[in-house]
């Protein structure tokens, strides 16, 4: 029987969506053995993360809240994550593939003596609780089973369902931390967020996304004509960050982010393997390039052989003329 | 100031990996093997470091014989010495490699230590933040540049290292990070922290004739166990084939009447 523990994912006194595809995994796993889903929210002023997150049938859920968390250290919050598992016992504890969670879960492995398996994508099909997650940008998948006692892991939240709430409410447990911002070697000075009235990629149910076939930054100004008129988040190529198109925070891929949306669009992006990595898992795929040798081809639902420039205007158009 | 590196060899970063038909791990046949493009840019920031600041530079690496490949080519982009501890991937896990890096760096006392932020074979991500827990240091991980392309000139380091403390931007979901971590430091480098030099023939020559330690885990007292074992390859599940559509009007006709997703 495995004692689960779920590691909120939350910014701005905001949940973050993907953690409820923790819960989803977490019950997957919980269902394996009989265990039980218990929750912590960590960082500071989180009382509406707690509140969100209490209808969702958890044993408990724990709260660290403290002022010495309120600047985001991997230092720091690993350390409270480690406290709150010893309290709550818990045999795995899971956190979002996130920035966060690739950042802080290692050193929570560290301190808790356990194995970690990074982006697990589903449960393995033995008896205990093993898990597959991607390997070679997703080329491969890879089972791996954990000796040691306590499971940590990262969820690739992208591959399970958002979690439906369930069950009675969850009782809240106030738990104290030992860290103090001044012992930690690591300090956070400034965040600088990214301004977008979009939604956010990783949530969004259409993602139109550009590569280097776009060509400039001013160009790109297509690329979120069709995004708004679609309410579809926007995403881009490695290429397309490293040239400056775009954001870092806006990279599909094996090294930035992974979506699954309902429907992606991926216009001038030829389809390199890092970035099929981050889509290929979207439920339809749309793919114009003008080069019908384009890789992306290979795994677009619906491909147009055209100029991206003509198209997606024309696209635009037609879809504001239907909503008119 | 002392920096030590990662210089892990991995397969061809733009290759497609496929499985052997047995499932019992991936054809290697024809395969090409390269520096961890993420490996390369905490070479580079290394040496942009130390011809600033002056120094040293060590390059380590955990792998079999032929690892001493991509540790030249850490050595012809500037680096000065190098380690190879000698390991198979097939036994390793995130957790061994960093505790070899903990013996390395408790013998080494560098300054600071720059890893690439994962490889791009096993995709986990964990090292440089392992190593940073197991020795209670502060951590920098996914540093990018923070003057962006503009900034990335050979002489113009992303890291700012100063009165003892390591200043760096983060890459993070929503925006980006200013940290500020105490030196000794661990700090993990994405593809955006700078633009990584090719070696020239006559540093490639020159690197020919740089240190090279060849290593055990027993010259390091490590116990050889591991956490995490792979257990099992599968094929991700392939795509159906789809088809080509003519023109705009015939897309959204799809999308609306066969996908349903407009």
């Amino acid at each position: 029987m495995s004692k689960i523990l779920v590691i909120a994912d939350h910014a701005g006194g905001q949940l973050r969506k993907g953690t409820l595809g923790v819960i989803t995994f977490a019950r997957q796993a919980a269902a394996r053995n009989g265990g039980t889903v218990d929750i912590a929210v960590i960082g500071h002023n989180v009382g509406g993360v707690a509140q969100a997150l209490t209808g969702y049938g958890a044993g408990k859920i724990y709260v660290v809240d403290s002022a010495e968390l309120a600047k985001y250290t991997a230092q720091g919050h690993a350390q409270a994550v480690a406290e709150v598992a010893r309290k709550a016992g818990a045999t795995l504890v899971a956190a979002c593939a996130s920035t966060f969670g690739k950042d802080c879960m290692p050193r929570v492995a560290v301190k808790l003596e356990a194995g970690m398996a990074s982006e697990v994508v589903g449960l393995g099909s033995g008896a205990g609780l093993t898990y597959v997650r991607p390997m070679w940008a997703g080329n491969v998948l890879g089972e791996v089973e954990i000796a040691t006692p306590v499971h940590v892991v990262t969820v690739r939240t992208a591959e399970f369902d958002t979690a439906a709430p369930a069950g009675a409410p969850s009782p809240v447990e106030t738990v104290a931390t030992t860290v103090t911002a001044a012992a930690l070697k690591q300090r956070l000075l400034e965040f600088r967020p990214t301004v977008s009235a979009r939604p956010a990629l990783t949530e969004a149910r259409v993602v139109v996304a550009g590569g280097r076939g776009l060509k400039s930054r001013e160009n790109f100004q297509i690329v979120y004509n069709l995004a708004d008129i679609l309410g579809a988040a926007v995403g881009a190529t490695r290429a397309a960050v490293d040239a400056e198109f775009i954001e870092n925070d806006y990279q599909i891929g094996q090294t930035g982010k992974i979506v699954a949306p309902d429907l992606y669009v991926g216009a001038g992006i030829s389809g390199a393997i890092q970035h099929l990595a981050g889509m290929k898992n979207a439920k339809v795929i749309v793919a114009v390039n003008k080069d019908e040798e384009a890789p992306i081809f290979s795994v677009a639902d619906y491909g147009l052989v055209a100029d991206l420039f003509k198209v997606l205007p024309e696209l635009t158009e037609k879809l504001k003329a239907r909503k008119a | 100031m002392k920096i030590l590196v990662s210089a892990k060899r991995v397969t061809d970063p733009d290759a497609r990996i496929r499985l052997k038909s047995d499932l019992s791990g991936i054809q290697s046949e024809g395969l090409e093997f390269k520096l961890n493009p993420f490996c390369e840019n905490a070479v580079e920031e290394a040496i942009r470091l130390r011809d600033s600041q002056g120094g040293e530079i060590v390059a380590v690496s955990i792998g079999t014989d032929d690892a001493a490949t991509e540790l030249r080519r850490a050595l012809a982009m500037g680096a000065d010495r190098a380690i190879r501890v000698a390991g198979n991937d097939a036994e390793l896990d995130s957790d061994l490699v960093a505790r070899v890096f903990v013996k390395i760096i408790q013998a080494e006392k560098p300054d600071l230590v720059i890893f690439g932020k994962q490889a791009v074979d096993g995709d986990s991500n964990q090292v440089a933040q392992l190593v940073a827990e197991y020795l209670g240091w502060g951590q920098a991980c996914f540093v990018s540049h923070p003057e962006g392309s503009a900034g990335m000139t050979s002489q113009n380091p992303g890291l700012k290292v100063a009165n003892g403390k390591v200043v760096a931007m983060r890459e993070v979901d929503g925006g980006a990070e200013i940290v500020e971590v105490d030196l000794p430091a661990v700090v993990s480098a994405d593809l955006r922290l700078n633009e990584p030099r090719l070696p020239t023939l006559p540093n490639i020559m020159k690197a020919k004739r740089k240190p090279l330690d060849e290593k055990t885990f027993a010259d390091f007292g490590v116990t050889p166990n591991v956490k995490v074992k792979t257990v099992r390859y599968a094929n991700p599940p392939e795509r159906k084939a789809g088809i080509k559509v003519a023109d705009v009007d015939q897309l959204l006709d799809k999308l609306t009447n066969e996908a349903k997703v407009l």
